[in-house]
Parts: C-alpha cells; sequence; structure tokens
C-alpha cells in the first residue's frame, strides 16, 4: 500500500515497521511530529522525557535491556543529549538503537544551524540521511539493522523540508522476528570504568574502519554517471536540489555521510572531470574528501549559511564560471508589512509581558512561545541564548551588576523549559542567594511546538492522566524563600507582585496561573465573555493597541476624525487585558 | 527540463487552514497517479505568521521546493500574502486569490494602511488572476468554514485531473460529518 507521508511520519512508520519497542523524546521542531505519530502505533511503548539527555538514555536503557529503541530531537537537542551518546558509542547495544537529529538550516524554528553530521563524526557513530519521506522509512530501518551488525548507535539525519516535506512512502509489515526482551548481565561491555573502556575504545576505532569499508558496497551509496563533465557528490535533501539544478551531472549520493566510503569515492572523482561537494551548513563531506588528497571545489561556491535550493545551486555554479544560465525575469520582491507569527489572542503571557516593559525589566529569556515578548509592542526580552539558561543567566548578570541595577533583573521561563534543564539552573540560584527575580509562566502545555504534555501539565504523550510536578513546591523545596502565584489575567496583580519582587534583595519566583488559550480538552482553558469596543465611548487614545493583541484593530477614520479601536469578535477570547488598559471604560462584553 | 513537473503554491496566514488544502491536492495528484511532493514549515506559522506551501506533482519530482520563479499556480488564501508571492512565480502563472484581507501586525497598530489596489496590482503582472470571494461563496453553501474548498474548487478547475478523483481525495481527506457541506462548496468553486 501508498500513502503520503511527512519525513517525520515515514520515520515513525520505518521505526515500527523494524519492531521498534520504545520510543523517547523531548519535542523540538522540526522534529516533534516523530512520536506524536508513533503513539499511533500501540506495539511500541512511547513516552515524552522532560529533556533529551533523559530521552536517549531511555533508549539506551531500553536497547541494553534487548529492545530495539528510538530516541529523536532537533539539533539542539543533541547538544543537551550529548553526554551519554559519546560514551554509548564506547558501550554498543543489545539491541538496535537509532537516534534522529532534526537539523533545521535557515532557522525557519530555531535559535542556530548547527550541523549535526558533526556529532557523528564527534561521538564515532555512524549516520544515515534520508532524501524523501521513501528514504526516511527504509533508512530508519536500515539503521536498526546497522546498529545491531556493527553494535553501535546509529544516528539518522533529517533536517526540516525531509522532516515536513511530503511524500509518496511505500508501507510494509512489521517484523515480528526479533529475540524477546531480556536482562543479559554484561558488565564489561556495559559498565564504563577505565579499565573496561580502555579495552571498548580501539573496537570503536575498528568499527569505523568497518562502517566505512561496508558503505563502499553498500545500496545506500550510490553513484549515477551521466555527463563525466561535473561530478558531484551529495546526500539528503540535497540530492534533490542538485539533480534539479544540474540535471546533466554526475552524482555520488550518500546515504551515509558518516564515516565515508573512502574507495567509492575515490572511484567516482576518477570517474569525472572536475568534483564538487555540494552539502547544506558546514564543509563536512567536502574536507573529508580534501583529507583523502582529492582535489574537489565545494564552500568556495556553494553558501555555508542557510538553506539551499535548486535555484541557489544554479546561482553558485553560474556565478563560479562552471556553468551558464540563461537569466529568467520574475516579479521583484518589494517591502511590505511583515508578517511575524505573534502571541494568540488571550496569550496568557501578554500580561506579564506588558507588566515587565513597564517595570523597566532588564530580562533574561528562554525559549518557547513567551520569547515572542521580544517582539514590538511588548518589546520585554534582553536575552535568550539556550533552554533553561534564563534563570541562569539571570543568576550570573546580578553578580556582575552594582546593587542599584540588581533589582532590574527578571529572568521568565515557561513551564516545560523550566522542567527541562532550568530546575538545576533556579537549584544554583537559591543555593548562592542571587538576588534576581525568576518568572515561571506555566501555562500548563509545551506551547511552542505544538502543544505537547510535559510532566507537571497530568498527562502523558498517549493523553493518559499521569502525576503533575508541584511547581511552587518544587522551587520551595529547591531553597527558594519567596514564592508567590499571580493570574496574569489581573495586570494590576501582576505589576504589584514583579514590583514587590524585584525590590526584594533575595532570590524569589513568581508562578503564572493561567492556562494555554489552545489546549483543547482536559479542562485547562476555558475562554471568557467576547469583547466589543463601545464606540461612542472610545477615545482613539490607543492606550489597548500597547498589548499588540491581534484581535484589536485601529481604524482610522475616513472623514479625518480621530481612529478608534476595533475588536474582531472571532478572535477575542476575553482575556479582559484590553479592557484593564481602557481608562474610558470603552471596552465590555458583548450583548 | 527534461521532465513534466507542475509547481503550485499556496500562501496564506497561519490558522487560515492551508496545510489541509496543500494535502488534499497532494492526495488528488497522487490518486491520479502522479508523483507529488510537497513542502512547508510548521512551527512559528501557527502563531498568525506568514505560511508558503509547496506542491510539486508530475512524473518524476526531485526537490520538495518549487524553486524560486518557477511557480505555475498561485493559490492565495489571503491578498497581501498572494501579492507577496509574486516572486516565486513564472511569467505567465495562473493566480487563483481569496479576495480578503487579514491585516498584519503594523495594520492593527494603525502605523501603515493595509496596502491598495492589491488585487489590480497582482493583475497587472498576471492577467490570468481569478479573485474568489471564498467567505462569501461558503457562507451560501452553508457554512463559512468551507471557505477553503470553494477556493480549492476554483483551483481544481485550473488542473486536468477528473471530477471522481477530486471526489475521492476529499473523501479521504475530510471527517464524513463535514464532507458533504464540502462537497457543495467545492462544486460551487469549481464553476469559477
Ligand atoms: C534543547 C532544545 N530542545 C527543544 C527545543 C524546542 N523548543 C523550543 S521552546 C520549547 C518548549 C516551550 O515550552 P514552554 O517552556 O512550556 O513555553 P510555552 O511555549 O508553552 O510558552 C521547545 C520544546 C529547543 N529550542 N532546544
Amino acid at each position: 500500500m501508498k500513502e503520503i507521508l511527512s519525513g517525520n511520519e515515514a520515520i515513525a512508520r520505518g521505526a515500527f515497521e523494524a519492531g521498534c519497542r520504545v520510543a523517547s523524546a523531548y519535542p523540538g521542531t522540526p522534529s516533534t511530529e516523530i512520536l506524536e505519530t508513533i503513539t499511533r502505533y500501540r506495539d511500541i511503548n512511547s513516552s515524552w522525557a522532560p529533556n533529551e539527555k533523559v530521552a536517549l538514555e531511555v533508549a539506551i536503557g531500553a536497547s541494553f535491556g534487548g529492545a530495539r529503541a528510538l530516541v529523536c530531537m532537533k539539533h539542539v537537542g543533541v547538544n543537551v543529549a550529548a553526554d551519554p551518546l559519546f560514551t554509548a558509542s564506547y558501550t554498543g547495544v543489545k539491541a538496535g538503537l537509532v537516534l534522529v537529529a532534526a537539523d533545521d538550516p535557515e532557522m525557519h524554528s530555531s535559535q542556530n544551524e548547527q550541523d549535526s553530521r558533526n556529532y557523528a563524526r564527534f561521538a564515532k557513530v555512524p549516520m544515515l540521511e534520508p532524501g524523501d519521506s521513501q528514504e526516511c522509512s527504509e533508512f530508519t530501518r536500515l539503521a536498526f539493522d546497522l546498529s545491531e551488525q556493527f553494535d553501535t548507535p546509529v544516528m539518522l539525519r533529517s533536517c526540516t523540508r525531509i522532516s515536513h516535506g511530503k511524500s509518496i512512502v511505500e508501507l510494509g509489515e512489521r517484523r515480528n522476528d526479533l529475540p524477546p526482551p531480556r536482562l543479559v548481565k554484561d558488565a564489561a561491555k556495559l559498565v564504563m570504568l577505565p579499565g573496561n573502556a580502555k579495552v571498548r575504545h580501539p573496537l570503536v576505532e575498528e568499527r569505523t574502519v568497518k562502517v566505512s569499508a561496508f558503505g563502499d558496497t553498500a545500496a545506500f551509496n550510490r553513484m549515477e554517471l551521466r555527463s563525466s563533465e561535473i561530478g558531484v557528490i551529495c546526500a539528503g535533501v540535497t540530492y534533490q536540489y542538485v539533480r534539479e539544478a544540474l540535471p546533466e551531472a554526475s552524482v555520488l549520493k550518500l546515504g551515509m555521510v558518516w564515516p565515508l566510503p573512502e574507495n567509492l569515492i575515490r572511484q567516482f572523482a576518477a570517474a569525472v572531470d572536475q568534483l564538487f561537494v555540494v552539502e547544506e551548513l558546514d564543509p563536512f563531506i567536502e574536507e573529508q574528501v580534501k583529507a583523502l588528497g582529492i582535489a574537489t571545489r565545494g564552500k568556495e561556491l556553494i553558501p555555508r549559511c542557510g538553506e539551499l535550493s535548486p535555484g541557489r545551486i544554479r546561482d553558485s555554479f553560474a556565478t563560479a564560471g562552471v556553468i551558464v544560465v540563461p537569466k529568467v525575469v520574475t516579479v521583484a520582491p518589494e517591502a511590505l508589512p511583515p508578517r511575524p507569527p505573534n502571541m494568540c489572542p488571550g496569550c496568557p503571557h501578554r500580561g506579564l509581558f506588558y507588566q515587565l516593559n513597564r517595570a523597566n525589566a532588564y530580562v533574561t529569556g528562554d525559549i518557547g512561545c513567551y520569547t515572542l515578548g521580544f517582539m514590538p509592542p511588548l518589546n520585554a526580552m534582553d536575552t535568550c541564548v539556550c533552554m533553561g539558561a534564563s534563570i541562569s543567566i539571570g543568576s550570573g548578570i546580578v553578580r556582575a551588576l552594582p546593587a542599584e541595577e540588581q533589582k532590574r533583573v527578571v529572568a521568565v521561563i515557561g513551564d516545560s523549559t523550566f522542567l527541562h534543564t532550568g530546575v538545576n539552573s533556579l537549584m544554583e540560584m537559591a543555593w548562592n542567594r542571587a538576588p534576581a527575580t525568576v518568572v515561571i509562566l506555566d501555562n500548563r502545555i509545551t506551547a511552542m511546538t505544538g502543544r505537547q504534555e510535559n510532566p507537571a501539565s497530568g498527562f502523558t504523550l498517549n493523553g493518559e492522566p499521569a502525576s503533575e510536578v508541584n511547581i511552587p513546591e518544587l522551587c520551595r523545596v529547591l531553597g527558594i524563600k519567596n514564592v508567590r502565584l499571580v493570574d496574569p489575567y489581573d495586570l494590576e496583580a501582576t505589576r504589584q507582585a514583579l514590583d514587590e519582587e524585584m525590590n526584594r534583595p533575595e532570590p524569589s519566583v513568581i508562578v503564572t496561573n493561567r492556562p494555554c488559550c489552545l489546549i483543547k480538552g482536559g479542562g485547562r482553558f476555558e475562554k471568557g465573555m467576547v469583547l466589543e469596543v463601545d464606540q461612542g465611548r472610545c477615545t482613539g487614545c490607543k492606550a489597548c493597541l500597547r498589548i499588540g493583541c491581534p484581535a484589536i484593530e485601529w481604524k482610522p477614520d475616513p472623514e479625518g476624525n480621530t481612529g478608534k479601536a476595533f475588536i474582531d469578535p472571532s478572535l477575542c477570547t476575553g482575556c479582559t487585558v484590553c479592557q484593564q488598559l481602557c481608562r474610558f471604560s470603552a471596552i465590555g462584553g458583548k450583548r | 527540463m527534461s521532465y513534466a513537473v507542475t509547481n503550485i503554491l499556496l500562501v496564506g496566514v497561519g490558522g487560515q487552514g492551508i496545510l489541509l488544502a496543500s494535502e488534499i491536492l497532494s492526495e488528488a495528484f497522487m490518486l491520479a497517479g502522479f508523483e507529488v511532493k510537497k513542502s512547508e514549515i510548521h512551527g512559528m506559522s501557527q502563531r498568525g505568521g506568514s505560511v508558503v506551501s509547496h506542491v510539486r506533482f508530475g512524473s518524476q519530482v526531485l526537490s520538495p521546493v518549487v524553486p524560486e520563479g518557477e511557480g505555475d499556480l498561485l493559490f492565495g488564501f489571503e491578498l497581501l500574502e498572494t501579492y507577496r508571492a509574486l516572486p516565486l512565480l513564472k511569467p505567465g502563472a495562473k493566480v487563483v486569490v481569496n479576495d480578503y484581507r487579514i491585516p498584519p501586525p503594523s495594520v492593527l497598530l494603525g502605523q501603515v494602511p493595509y496596502p491598495d489596489d492589491l488585487l489590480a496590482r497582482i493583475r497587472s503582472r498576471f492577467p490570468e488572476v481569478l479573485p474568489v470571494d471564498g467567505q462569501g461563496l461558503a457562507q451560501a453553501a452553508g457554512d463559512l468554514r468551507a471557505a477553503n474548498t470553494v477556493l480549492l474548487g476554483a483551483v481544481s478547475r485550473r488542473l486536468s485531473i477528473a471530477d471522481e478523483v477530486w471526489r475521492q481525495a476529499l473523501e479521504r481527506m475530510l471527517p464524513r460529518k463535514a464532507l458533504e457541506i464540502n462537497l457543495q462548496a467545492f462544486a460551487k468553486g469549481r464553476t469559477l
């Protein structure tokens, strides 16, 4: 049977067909839908973990127990999971272990565009890179097989265009011939003390040599000889771009991007007149080819930053004088009002950021929907580095400051991010008595990545009721004496809480308690009464526009008098934040 | 190019249902026996930002993304976003546009006006533009939420795929209780 699947759905399908038994992940664009698809396969025990390190360790444990295991994360998640990854490379596996890393060239929704291939080389584990959904399914199955064949974790690298691109996939059956999981003591392999690790390390080095040789003849690395004038080495989605940009060129399509098949590369180089490597982001393959003593060109013409496309590749080759392309006339882009993403109408983050701005706070931010508090007109974020960093950066910054400036420092962090890597940071802040203020925006969900459950939300990935971390209690247990709850829809209470806690020369935490307005089910979010602007009372003062709510529109008066505000009833959720800003009582419930 | 591929771009604002429309299109092309690839960016697009979805079909499709300047058909859910996407099209491309405005933040805040005359400006570059009152026609068909399906019907007329295939694609992609109203909305659009 054939179906149109996204790369992420196809990876999930591949894992199912491969007989995978356990899957763990922390959400992150563009990887999130892999686990959201896997939960539909009831033969696989799937769950969210609080962060990527924990997710990988859960998968390593399942593999040690003899079950094929999958773990998925976005590229920056591999940074968090790097510690177990590097040593799991030494222990190897008891059953197939596959780590999916989804890169985001162009940073469609990420804070950097690191190239995960470097991790494969650094951790000395093989890495496959699929070029469409069909290959996502095939390579996932292959990755499990290679993992067992060579006793190693295997990485599968995707990217936004592969994970979120859709194409046709041939569906297969689930394997049921795998040995059942069971405990087998094997301490020399699984206890990585120096004595044991010293034995394992040379095996890891030999393994890389063996896998490279295997790649010389494996079908996943494929030479397509066309014209001998131009030869291009490429992999993944870039293969598709190259084929489209340079249809006559010979191509070496690598299915495995680490370790590289040395002999095959030599063979290909000998078959073409000019050799090129075309790859997104780092010159990863290019440097290895050059290290083999083979002359090639790559990043001297291909951009290092951002995504590639057939057009960019064609232009790069044309600019370098390798090919000639006819000029096509298209419409030139012109400056238009931009449409950036915005906090939703009724978002509980909005009121808090409005008050942070008014309080002249220096806000050490974090990653989530609330990062949009950076945008005008809220303009209330000053730093954002990586998940969990808001609290520790706030804790560090107050140490650098004179006393009168310390009180301006407020760290903001979401519930999911706090539980991901913020807890350690708060422990540090309490322990070392850094006098910053922390706001935990508890909207009861991981909203940014599409509303996934988290350890404080009360449900699991499969929608089953679960234990709930009590965030205020957790903060107290970590050593914070001043912990208070505030309703972020109540502007005055929010202002007062910020004012008091910012002026307190001790660490303190404010937890907001309004759920995300997009949560469906669980009785978490309830819509209020839709509001409207009384046109007779509206003076056109624009105070209600200062929160940047997409439901409120300023309409100029056609006769040239003062314009007025309007509320779109189809968007308003009745949060009342704008109503509290109106000094003329012009905003009220719709009759 | 040595093979024929048709490039469709769907553009609009996050939350307008562009993903579902591009999914129905893709399903129809697969059912009609073509290779099909589609691509779009999730994530930030959910929060009211600009959305572009690429759908390509033909005997062989390589890149999932439509190369710049090679779009054959633009399916616009909102005027400003449709205008913004014109540089993606090839000369002579067809445009089906929902005659509908969603003000972007700078317009909501009263800083700039919503650009004037967008329809005329689109027509001056791409004479084969069809404006559709998606919302109005959907209301007439009995459900405002079927606006996208009206538009899809209008788009379908510009693609040579049989009625029966479209019907099958809609049946497969829509919930049963919404099917009847959407089939009507589709039929309305298909006459345009
Ligand atoms: C290491 C890492 N993993 C995952 C992500 C993707 N990501 C960005 S924000 C976020 C969670 C946001 O949830 P929360 O903190 O609850 O804030 P909300 O979006 O709900 O406001 C995730 C998973 C990331 N940027 N970095």
